[in-house]
């Protein structure tokens, strides 16, 4: 929808003026002087848009076809889960978490329980750490095939979509397994997993990985030397790294700049300092780039995954300190120390001391923190994350300056942006 | 007379069952598990509702997928007028269809404050079969339907 430039010059402009609001003087410091006396022109795209992967309203500035300003609008999703958090027990919220990055879900029950573990000091046994590195490298993978999907079909190849869903499926249903949902499993809780392993989910899982190498190949001889998909992404949407750093960037989208920073390696959690795999480092910073380290990101995670089967112990998958976690079912029948320990934890929860925390976790879209202020009581007294996708939103205008407005579907699309993961 | 409207209804009610196009419009989470719909695993396409359309202009059925917030409802009011009677509207999950577990200022409580709708699906999120049953409960709706008493005809006379 164009926005007129010049207030009431037409009958179409009056009508425009009903759905826009404010007017081009508003603007002025934010588009260039060109835009206030119509030299270029003012198009709105989204928040319905097919390519803007949710509901992202861009103000975009041009000049023919080429962006001159690239201004997001975000808070169309806008769900007040920090708010809602802050009226629940710790337990409940990492219900609520899941909700915020709904393509890892896995990552934000992770950094909400990291903070919370860290907050009262309760301890993660060994078993616990690893399957919850095995689900978030799972998550990673199911993440990552959502992307190349829709990356791929927004730039016109439909086919990588219907293959990327059909193995995505096999994730979802080994995490149904698991958690009982698809997608919103909450299987994290503060102190481990909510069940341990089901009996048939290695065997799955090990089918899965023999399966799943020889499909990133098949992506890949989609894709990976297509000329038709090197015209659309490479040069497009370069980033040096300095202005990456600058803009908060992080994940697979500043690594496409060849920046080595991803949180696995540089503050390991979970025990992936035991893992061994490479982080994979662009050197161009473009849309290629960032795409071809999400295809390699699929490998590795298969790797760790591997050596996660290999290394998971036995023991308990959650940790047994009863003032933090409900005994299992069975002992309610038997003991009256559990019954209460059970009672108080699902009425009251647990309470945790005045202080504050910081935690953050490598989510498939990069680094997502966790800021959490304890009360003394049973609730936070506040809860803030910090998200990837609001950071590579905030970059985008420098990504598309100067690109043509056909190459901002392939520059959103490759720094894998989701909306609830900015909006919240 | 009854004959031959009830015989043009059945001819018309299966057309529009057999090829609807829904509008590609999703919100939040709800939005993926529509997309698994449309992919390979449950094909949408074997009720004949593959085709997303990208306009309003286009579509017959919106599936409101996700949480509607206050800052998007006013949109999601205009796309609803944008598109052409015959249309339809199904509130896909807790939150289009009450609000959700979002009782709170941003998330407007149920998409039917701002829309007339005709199925609701349970769900945070629905299955991919829960939103096949969904449509499938749409297309009897419509199936029930006479021109007579079509809304558009109402307003035209």
């Amino acid at each position: 929808m164009a926005v007129s430039h010049v207030e009431g010059t037409s009958v179409g402009a009056v009508a425009q003026e009903s759905t826009w609001e404010g007017n081009v003087e508003e603007l002025r410091g934010l588009v260039s002087d060109r835009a206030l006396t119509g030299e270029t022109m003012l198009l709105n795209m989204g928040p319905h848009h097919p390519s803007t992967h949710g509901v992202l309203r861009l103000l975009l500035e041009l000049d023919g076809e080429q962006i001159v300003t690239c201004l997001p609008d975000v808070g169309f999703l806008h769900t007040g889960i920090e708010k809602n958090i802050e009226a629940k027990t710790y337990e409940k919220g990492v219900t609520l978490t899941d909700r915020m990055d709904y393509l890892s879900p896995m990552s934000n029950n992770m950094v909400f329980c990291l903070a919370i573990e860290k907050l009262v000091d309760l301890d993660v046994p060994a078993r616990a750490q690893v399957i919850r590195v095995i689900c978030l490298e799972l998550s990673r993978i199911s993440s990552h095939l959502v992307w190349l999907g829709t990356h791929a079909l927004d730039l016109g190849a439909m086919s990588v979509f219907l293959y990327a869903f059909r193995e995505r499926e096999m994730i979802l249903n080994m995490f149904e397994m698991l958690s009982g949902q698809r997608l919103m499993g909450s299987y994290f809780r503060p102190g481990g997993v909510w069940r341990d392993l089901t009996p048939d989910f290695l065997p799955t899982l090990e089918k899965f990985l023999d399966y799943f190498p020889a499909k990133i190949d098949d992506y890949e001889s989609l894709l990976t030397n297509n000329p038709l998909w090197i015209d659309r992404t490479q040069g497009i949407g370069v980033v040096e790294p300095e202005d990456a750093l600058a803009w908060g960037m992080s994940g697979p989208s500043l690594r496409g700049s060849g920046v080595n920073w991803d949180i696995r390696k540089a503050m390991p959690y979970s025990g992936y300092e035991q893992y061994d795999f490479h982080v994979p480092l662009g050197e161009h910073g473009d849309v290629y780039d960032r795409f071809f380290i999400r295809i390699l990101e699929l490998r590795e995670s298969v790797k760790i995954i591997r050596q996660a089967i290999q290394k998971l112990p036995g023991g308990p998958f959650r940790s047994q300190n009863r003032k933090f976690v409900p005994p299992p079912r069975a002992e309610l029948g038997q003991s009256m120390e559990a019954v209460i320990h059970h009672f108080k934890l699902w009425t009251e929860g647990f309470s945790a001391p005045d202080a504050e925390v910081y935690v953050s976790v490598e989510s498939p879209r990069g680094e997502i923190g966790c800021y959490l202020h304890g009360t003394g009581g049973n609730k936070p007294r506040r809860v803030h994350f910090k998200t990837p996708s609001y950071m590579h939103i905030g970059a985008l205008p420098v990504m598309t300056k100067d690109h043509f407005i056909a190459d901002l579907v392939a520059i959103i699309g490759s720094v894998d942006i989701v909306l609830g993961d900015c909006d919240r | 007379m009854g004959v031959v409207t009830t015989t043009l209804d059945t001819a018309v009610n299966w057309a529009r069952t057999g090829a609807m196009w829904p509008l590609l419009f999703g919100l939040a989470c709800c939005a993926i598990e529509m997309m698994a719909t449309q992919a390979s695993d449950y094909d949408l396409s074997r009720f004949g509702m593959e085709l997303n359309r990208a306009s309003p202009r286009q579509s017959d059925l919106i599936i409101v997928a996700g949480r509607v917030t206050r800052k998007m409802a006013p949109v999601v009011r205009q796309l609803y007028d944008q598109m052409a009677s015959p249309k339809w509207v199904i509130a896909m999950g807790d939150c289009a269809s009450c609000g959700g577990v979002y009782n709170n200022y941003a998330v407007v409580q149920g998409v039917d404050e701002i829309i007339p709708v005709d199925v609701y699906i349970a769900g945070c999120p629905p299955r991919p079969e829960q939103l096949i049953h969904g449509i499938l409960t749409l297309h009897e709706k419509i199936k029930g339907d006479s021109l007579r008493n079509a809304v558009y005809v109402k307003e035209l006379a």
